[in-house]
């Protein structure tokens, strides 16, 4: 049985990122879009630990970053979630279709 | 702890105001007619006490470093957001929320703060967000228009896209270089195609911070949406933070990949300028305009910052300055007007002279500023932005730059002749000024001729 590499973890990492950036550009729902923010986030996570085990193993800079992108994730989700919640008091929608007040 | 004390000096005083805020929050609480002029004083001492013990140095093991010219640059962000709590006095007193409007204000210029000052680049990506989350929720202060949580929404979702771009090319940079420092990182770079990439990753983050052009497309959604305070905070102390470290993070620690951001450069700023100016030709929404003049004024900065040496970023600064002036006399002039009339389209400003000189000349004074013609220190802003641009000798470059000149001319002196010149039977009556927004006014417009004429604010920035 083969050990996993770091390529097999940056083929992941990346695939997760691509599929965010995807999921966040075609998705018309908002909280799917947040959810693939989410992935974007979790790939770069998965990239930080793997260079630091990989590469880099003396200093635990990768691993610290982890740590606060979680942090910062769930305080950008409340934010938003916040937002998304008064957005739909007022259009009785979380359809980005359906937010198009403002134009050109 | 004495040097603590010193070097994190600006900062130290927003925590105080910051936490005063709270506690008056949570305390008794206050009416809106007395605190807000206590806040304004607050936000003046802050101001000025910017300009007292300024020292060079290092703190937390290289995390966080400050310099005369730092200083300097929090300082103008501080007399910034000092100019919009006057001069959105008028929308400020009606907010029932006072108090958690300045402490997500005064929080997001604390992490621009701390953004301008980091070494490293967790403290960086920290700052960043904490500089962009409380806007958004700014953006949403209007609890009850949808628009307001329209362009909220538009504006928290693209920031945290980019910021999930920005993490990623920050990981790359820390795979190929093996550490989060920046100085660190400046001497391991040697332009490897995955530091390249990384770095692309890096400047589309930058991007949309700045509203640069193909990732400008939130920027007059979440203008339009916005309270007009928060519009004013986010035209210029946001961009204006976000092209300090900008243009510290290109000269500082990417200064090995100069042959791909030059070109990169150049690209976008032309780009950004014509984009900008091609669409703020047909708004008539005032707050829309400003914003894709705003989109505009960028692609200028970028032009200053291409020129890679000290007298790009002395323009740059010195431009941020007259920005601030000639952009919120702007805005606070739309927010009187929005304010008391609810008009906000520039057909309504036909025959506003007749009704209001004074509002008139202040924004005919700041519109003049904003598209560079002489008196004004917006002329000196964008010659020495052009200057500084053609230090590399790209004079077709500077050629395409001084055209997006004329084009701007047209739109912003669209909006004068409409005060000035054009008839209308039924033009907006005398509107009240109370005394905070003509002392705001005031001071904007004596900004807008005084910094152009004396020069000695120039050779101060360049002598930082």
């Amino acid at each position: 049985m083969m050990e996993p590499g770091l390529y097999h973890i940056l083929f992941i990492s990346t695939a997760l990122f691509f599929t965010g950036v995807l999921g966040f550009l075609t998705r018309r729902n908002l909280i799917t879009m947040l959810m693939s923010i989410e992935l974007i986030l979790n790939s770069v996570n998965l990239n930080f630990i793997a260079f630091n085990k990989y590469i880099w193993p003396g200093r635990m800079d990768g691993l610290f970053f982890t740590l606060f992108i979680i942090a910062i994730a769930a305080a950008e989700a409340a934010v938003a979630i916040a937002i998304i919640i008064n957005l739909y008091r007022s259009s009785q929608s979380i359809d980005v279709n359906n937010a198009e007040d403002l134009k050109y | 702890m004495n040097e603590l004390l010193t070097l994190m000096k600006s900062e130290l005083v927003l925590t105080g105001i910051i936490f005063l805020l709270l506690f008056i929050k949570i305390g008794k609480g206050m009416k809106n007619e007395t605190l807000l002029p206590l806040v304004q004083v607050l936000l003046l001492v802050n101001f000025i006490f910017g300009f007292v013990l300024n020292k060079e140095g290092r703190l937390f093991g290289d995390m966080f470093y400050t310099t005369s010219l730092i200083a300097f640059q929090k300082n103008i962000l501080n007399l910034g957001v000092y100019l919009i709590s006057l001069l959105c006095t008028d929308w400020l007193k009606k907010t029932p929320h006072l108090p958690e409007f300045f402490l997500l204000l005064l929080s997001a210029l604390l992490g621009m703060f701390f953004m301008i000052s980091s070494a490293n680049l967790l403290i960086f990506y920290l700052s960043l967000e904490l500089a962009s989350i409380p806007v958004a929720a700014m953006a949403n202060f209007d609890l009850d228009k949808k628009r307001s949580a329209e362009g909220a929404m538009k504006m928290i979702l693209s920031s945290a896209f980019s910021s999930g771009i920005l993490l990623f090319g920050i990981s790359l940079v820390y795979g190929s270089t093996g550490t989060i420092s920046l100085p660190e990182i400046a001497g391991r770079l040697d332009g490897s195609t995955l530091q390249v990439l990384a770095f692309i990753f890096f400047f589309a983050a930058f991007a949309f911070k700045l509203s640069i052009v193909p990732f400008h497309l939130w920027t007059a959604d979440v203008y339009e949406g916005s309270p007009i305070a928060t519009t004013a905070f986010l035209s210029v102390i946001s961009k204006g933070s976000v092209a300090f470290i900008f243009m510290t993070m290109l000269y500082r620690v990417f200064q090995p990949l100069l042959d791909t951001w030059y070109p990169m450069l150049v690209i976008l700023s032309i780009a950004t300028m014509v984009i900008g100016n091609l669409f703020a030709l047909r708004q008539q929404n005032i707050k829309r305009f400003l914003a894709f003049s705003s989109i505009a004024q960028v692609g200028f900065i970028l032009v200053a910052v291409s020129s890679n040496d000290h007298m790009g970023s002395t323009a740059v600064i010195y431009f941020v300055l007259v920005y601030i002036f000639s952009n919120l006399a702007a805005f606070g002039v739309a927010s009187v007007i929005a304010e008391q009339t609810g008009k906000e389209r520039i057909d309504d400003f036909k025959g506003f002279y007749k009704t209001n000189p004074f509002l008139s000349w202040i924004l005919a004074l700041a519109l003049f500023s904003l598209a560079g013609v002489p008196p004004t220190a917006g002329f000196f802003g964008k010659l020495f932005l052009l200057t500084a641009g053609g230090a590399r000798a790209a004079y077709w470059f500077i050629t395409v730059a001084a055209l997006n000149m004329i084009i701007s001319l047209y739109y912003y002196l669209r909006v004068v002749r409409a005060m000035f010149m054009d008839k209308n039977d039924t033009p907006i009556e005398p509107l009240k000024i109370s005394a905070p927004v003509r002392l705001g006014m005031i001071i904007c417009g004596a900004g807008i001729i005084l910094t152009g004429l004396l020069s000695w604010i120039y050779d101060y920035i360049h002598s930082l």
